[in-house]
């Protein structure tokens, strides 16, 4: 009776109709995300057999990938790609998201968000192939500077890093514009003035004030571009001629190609632990800007 | 403070965001099968021959199929999650939201690669049906986060007011709650379908022998001849996206106003 009574009364707690409300989504996380990221998990420690999967505990498959020269050169590509794809995307965000949260007035600004997220829910397919359009062997470069007599052949721009990398930066330009402008939009206007009330000059109070309190809008933007490049798998693909593969294609290969799934396994897991690794090591590094709060 | 440089800066950057895309409708109508400059004609050919393609059909079916399945369900798991994550709290909300917006921050590479392992596994044929799967996983994450939006922007006296007018949770919900949070629920839905229409790599995993648009699309891309089609495909697909981003951003623009709130602007 007394336990019935516990549980009628557990029933209408806030607790419960919490979990009752988000059961649904979360059962769907459990069984579709959770499960296979641990089956993926356990399948890395198992053995490779023809078409099947010995379940027999084993390492040998991490140790294959990481003595693999192949496995290693493509993830040091894909770090560095991702670096600098990163790199070059915030730095060239941040004065567009400093323009609008500062330079337009609050009516625009809506505006000025819709028009830079346009493209980006245009097919990225499509705008990743235009960029091999305007940079190939007789595309809108070559083909310009032709008719303009620059040159006298075209001239190779594709498939190599430096064209990933353009690429990959256009393509990931609003996921970094729009938490570099929210964390603007947060400043304390006072703050800037006080600044120069006490004699700063305008770059001074950038570097002093501005800068370190839209740190953590850099943060997010640095994590939310470095994070999906690293697996990005039609521009080394399409851009690169997959002549400078990156993880993603490494995994595709060995997981359908080559149909060694322990192995796939492997170096998904590995390439997921060294991006979990290095976003926690970036997040540790700037830990004294993400303590300020308003 | 304003920095005057800046101004010029953002319109060329506005160029070279849309350098690529003034592109396509360029290609789409020149009379020429390579892609290249000086330009030759005016044609309307291509959009005839990707009218005619019965493969393309296909796929587009596919893949509305996909993205219409894909944003209602994600919406509807949204809705679940975004009102228990900002009306109640409860132990382990925390994990619970964190895993379910894992997606946001995980390679879609390594979605689409463990559940294409789970399904083979427990041996699921590859189809339609276990793309629409994969969608709703990485939709869900956008789904709350508009939705949070909408929920948090609600009144909470409106509710308890009917409550107290006599009206039981459900009812209280449809009549109140669902109207007022209606502009998240749609844009919430036109945002999934966006997604789902253009994700490429767990459709390329997960839909076994189906095409869908973007498969489709890589698939061509080998051939220098169907080029000039995929530029006209473009053309529609960009026009598309506008139109249904131009309805979204009307929806989220009126359920600021009907909740009271100021316009912050941005979509994510």
């Amino acid at each position: 009776m007394a336990s019935k009574n516990r549980w009628r009364r557990w029933l209408r707690t806030e607790a419960f109709s919490g979990y009752a409300l988000i059961s649904p989504t979360a059962f769907y996380a459990l069984a579709l995300l959770a499960a296979p990221l641990m089956t993926i998990l356990a399948f890395s420690f198992f053995k490779d057999g023809y078409l099947t999967v010995i379940r027999e505990f084993t390492l040998q498959n991490y140790r294959d990938t990481w003595t693999d020269p192949v496995f290693r050169a493509i993830l040091l590509r894909s770090l560095t790609v991702s670096a600098m794809v990163t790199a070059a995307t915030v730095l060239i965000a941040f004065p567009i998201a400093y323009y609008i949260s500062f330079n337009v007035s609050p009516a625009m600004k809506s505006r000025w968000l819709f028009l830079i997220t346009i493209p980006f829910w245009t097919s990225y397919l499509i705008r990743v192939f235009l960029w091999k359009v305007i940079l190939g062997f007789n595309g809108v470069v070559n083909s310009s500077l032709d008719i303009l007599g620059l040159i006298e052949a075209p001239l190779n721009m594709l498939n190599n890093v430096q064209a990933i990398v353009m690429t990959l930066a256009h393509a990931y330009a609003p996921f970094a514009i729009l938490p570099i402008f929210v964390a603007l939009e947060k400043i304390d206007r006072a703050l800037l003035e006080a600044g120069q009330d006490l004699g700063e000059s305008r770059l001074m109070t950038f570097w002093r004030v501005t800068l370190p309190l839209a740190m953590p809008g850099v943060i997010a933007a640095v994590l939310i571009v470095f994070i999906p490049t690293i697996g990005d798998y039609v521009t080394p693909q399409l851009i690169g001629g997959g002549k400078v593969p990156m993880v993603a294609n490494l995994i595709q290969v060995r997981m359908l190609d080559l149909d060694n799934k322990p192995l796939g396994s492997a170096i998904a897991v590995s390439a997921m632990l060294i991006v979990t690794l290095v976003s926690l090591a970036f997040l540790f590094l700037n830990r004294r800007f993400l303590g300020v709060r308003k | 403070m304003k920095f005057p440089v800046l101004r010029s800066y953002a319109y060329v950057y506005l160029l070279f965001l849309y350098a690529p895309i003034i592109l396509l409708p360029v290609f789409a109508f020149n009379d020429g099968t390579i892609i290249a400059f000086p330009l030759k004609g005016f044609t309307t050919e291509w959009f005839r021959q990707m009218a005619a393609n019965a493969t393309l059909r296909t796929a587009v079916q596919n893949s509305l199929i996909i993205a219409v399945s894909a944003s209602i369900l994600a919406t509807t798991l949204g809705v679940f999650a975004a009102r228990a994550a900002t009306r109640f709290a409860f132990p382990g909300k925390a994990g619970i939201i964190g895993l379910i917006m894992l997606p946001l921050v995980l390679p879609e590479i390594i979605i689409a690669v463990s559940l294409l392992v789970v399904l083979l596994g427990i041996g699921v044929t590859l189809s339609v049906f276990t793309v629409i799967l994969g969608h709703v996983l990485i939709c869900t994450p956008y789904a709350i986060a508009i939705l949070n939006t909408a929920f948090n922007a609600l009144d909470r006296s409106l509710e308890e007011a009917a409550y107290d007018l006599g009206e039981t949770k459900w009812s209280t919900f449809r009549l109140i709650t669902l109207p007022l949070v209606m502009p998240g629920v749609i844009s919430s839905l036109l945002m999934s379908f966006t997604i789902s229409l253009d994700e490429f790599i767990i459709a390329f995993f997960l839909a076994g022998r189906e095409p869908t648009l973007p498969t489709y699309i890589f698939s061509q891309l080998r051939f220098p001849k169907q080029i000039p089609m995929i530029m006209a495909l473009g053309t529609v697909l960009v026009g598309a996206s506008i139109v249904l981003l131009t309805i979204a951003e009307y929806f989220r623009r009126r359920g600021i106003a009907k909740t009271g709130g100021t316009d912050s602007g941005g979509f994510v």
